[in-house]
């Protein structure tokens, strides 16, 4: 219990912007107020087609619902303010970045050769050093399911450098 | 109704369905909702029934398999059965976690099969009254279901709104339902045809927590010794059958309610049990009765949530979300009009879940040991593994890499609303009854000749309306009651 009031000390004597309710409350409005005007494009069909309300009128009033509740949430954070939470680790940033080169092989090279960096470059970077294992998530596991997409659901993967070996 | 069961490949599927359901519910990370969502695209092999068949005993398995891992890592396999944790570890501390689980199978096959009953009973009920309702029923219905999302879990209710909402604007991405007018598409063709239910799905369960993973790598779960599962003796019967009822009846009526699930339906079960029971000192302390109060109520909502998934087309839940996909998916339209024309379908989902229970009590009586130890298959090997089953599944519904891309958005979007305190459960309820709310609204506008006020003269919309005002004031009641029953 000590820990959670220290914590909570702790995120109240930060500057506001520094602060984890502000930054969540700050990236919801600024993303729903983008798409609030991004609806203002939106094409408007004539009256008589237009099915009781103007295709952007719904999302329109989404947005302003979403941008009054977090601007609540962030009122009650002034009384009750958020838990810090701890900052996230080496690993967590290695995933996102395995995501990133999962995105561009795929794009580029090849999705079966996309799963093969991922797994192997997640499995060794989240502790195994094992080379069955590495062999495992990254060439066996992905064979058996490429084969198994491929011939029982009979599914068409992307070209690329190593599906193009087997489909020509 | 169980005559539709009497084929060897259905009850091939259901055995597949109920295993694959344990493993799913042992996993802590995994559970029903990832894992059918997982396996949706694999039934696009198999006939309606038996893809939901397949759903259906995942789904029960899925929220029974939480227990063990509950009861012998204090780590809830699914969230529903986080309030298991509270007495199933205690007491297997205390060298009796064979006592635990059997009280913990014993408690869910009770409760699973009274919610079956229940679902046969009701959901037929249920679809009848849906031919009372127009447009403008329909639309408070789901503004009902909506506003139940409020109570979703134990975070913040407006929190719970907000992904609500966000999960409806999800769904109008996309070319207009009735327009045709582009939404939210910025020139990418690809989103024009809107943003699938799965890639979502995948992505705010499965990759997201992926990337929880990826942050406890140091975590070390203290692991009990489990010689074998033992049935309760006739004390912890005396002792329980009242709350494993009680509970039953409970978890039923939460599942009933749309958005509402396993969790809530075990929080408020385990904190009745501890307000009837005789000793509610020992609640926390490794209770037979607090475990039977949270595992019969949590999957006595299965049944439950099935109840307006089947005959309104409404999800009672995060799994019940993805039947319904899984039914729309194969040309099922839930609804009134299901019972009527296709009973034995539905006939064989009921008697499907009926048998689920009866194997999933059989597998976790005699198999716990071995499932459990399904959790020592170390995160560095599952999770790859994981990813690349969900980077196919995802590809192969519509066969677009965009789907690919948004699933991975989704991940990290769901990593960082879980972080900050938001479920994610109500984007996929929302997401699903996107279209009904807004397609209701735009029609009942125009019966109404733009005139909103003429909702209120339709008494069953009203009634429904003033219940989205009871549900939007539900969490401040319960988390009061539970908070009373935890001091």
């Amino acid at each position: 219990m000590n820990n959670v009031h220290d914590k909570k000390r702790a995120n109240k004597s930060l500057p506001f912007f520094f602060r984890t309710e502000f930054k969540v409350f700050f990236v919801i409005i600024l993303v729903s107020a983008i798409l609030l005007i991004s609806t203002f494009s939106f094409d408007t069909v004539p009256p008589i087609l237009n099915r009781g309300i103007q295709p952007a009128t719904f999302p329109k009033g989404l947005l302003v619902l979403i941008i009054a509740l977090t601007s609540i949430i962030y009122y009650l954070s002034f009384k009750k303010p958020w838990k810090k939470e701890k900052s996230l680790p080496k690993s967590f940033f290695l995933t996102i970045l395995s995501f990133i080169i999962f995105i561009i092989i795929s794009k580029n090279l090849d999705f079966f050769l996309a799963i093969s960096v991922l797994s192997i470059f997640v499995s060794y970077y989240w502790g195994e050093r094992r080379i069955f294992y590495l062999l495992l998530v990254s060439i066996i596991f992905p064979l058996v399911v490429f084969i198994f997409f491929e011939m029982i659901l009979g599914l068409r993967f992307p070209p690329g450098i190593i599906t193009n070996l087997y489909y020509y | 109704m169980m005559a539709p069961l009497f084929s060897s490949k259905l009850l091939l599927v259901l055995l597949f369905g109920t295993l694959f359901g344990l493993v799913l519910g042992v996993l802590p990370g995994l559970g029903p909702t990832t894992g059918g969502a997982l396996i949706l695209p694999f039934t696009m092999t198999l006939d309606p029934l038996s893809a939901i068949i397949l759903l259906t005993s995942i789904y029960c398995a899925g929220t029974y398999g939480g227990a063990i891992t509950a009861v012998l890592i204090n780590t809830p396999g699914t969230p529903a059965a986080a309030a298991t944790c509270l007495d199933g570890y205690p007491l297997a501390q205390k060298g009796e976690a064979g006592r635990a689980l059997g009280m913990a199978t014993v408690s869910s096959t009770v409760g699973g099969i009274f919610s079956v009953i229940v679902l046969v009973f009701f959901a037929p009920i249920l679809a009848n009254l849906a031919y009372e309702f127009g447009q403008p029923e329909y639309f408070a219905l789901a503004i009902f279901g909506l506003t139940m999302l409020a109570s979703i879990g134990d975070g913040s209710p407006i929190k719970n709104l907000i992904a609500g909402a966000f999960g409806i604007l999800i769904s109008t991405v996309g070319k207009d339902f009735m327009t045709s007018i582009d939404r939210f598409t910025y020139g990418i063709n690809e989103l024009s045809v809107g943003i699938g239910f799965i890639p979502v799905v995948v992505g705010l369960f499965a990759i997201s927590e992926m990337l929880t993973q990826s942050t406890l790598l140091d975590q070390v779960f203290k692991r009990v010794a489990l010689k074998a599962v033992k049935l309760p003796t006739k004390d912890d019967y005396k002792k329980t059958w009242k709350t494993i009822l009680r509970s039953s009846g409970i978890g039923s009526f939460i599942g009933v309610l749309p958005a509402e699930g396993g969790t809530v339906a075990s929080l408020i079960g385990y904190s009745e049990a501890k307000r009837f029971s005789k000793n509610p000192e020992e609640f926390g302390k490794g209770s037979v009765e607090g475990i039977a109060g949270a595992e019969a109520a949590n999957n006595a909502a299965t049944g439950g949530a099935m109840v307006p998934t089947l005959a309104l087309g409404i999800p009672g839940s995060a799994t019940t979300a993805v039947i319904l996909t899984g039914l729309i998916i194969h040309g099922v339209r839930p609804g009134p009009d299901l019972f009527k024309e296709q009973p034995e379908f539905l006939y064989g989902i009921f008697g499907a879940m009926l048998v689920a229970n009866v194997l999933f009590f059989i597998f976790g009586f005699f198999g716990a040991k071995i499932f459990a130890r399904i959790t020592l298959v170390p995160n560095k090997i599952l999770w790859p593994m994981i990813f690349a089953v969900s980077v196919c599944g995802t590809y192969s519904l519509s066969q677009s890499i965009i789907d690919v891309w948004i699933m991975l958005f989704f991940g990290v979007l769901g990593f960082f609303m879980r972080r900050y305190g938001f479920s994610v459960v109500p984007v996929i309820i929302g997401l699903i009854l996107g279209e009904l709310v807004e397609g209701t609204l735009r029609q009942s506008i125009v019966i109404f000749d733009g005139n909103w006020l003429m909702f209120l003269t339709r008494p069953i919309a009203l009634t429904f309306f003033i219940l989205s005002l009871i549900a939007l004031a539900f969490p401040l009641i319960r988390s009061k009651k539970i908070k009373n029953s935890y001091d």
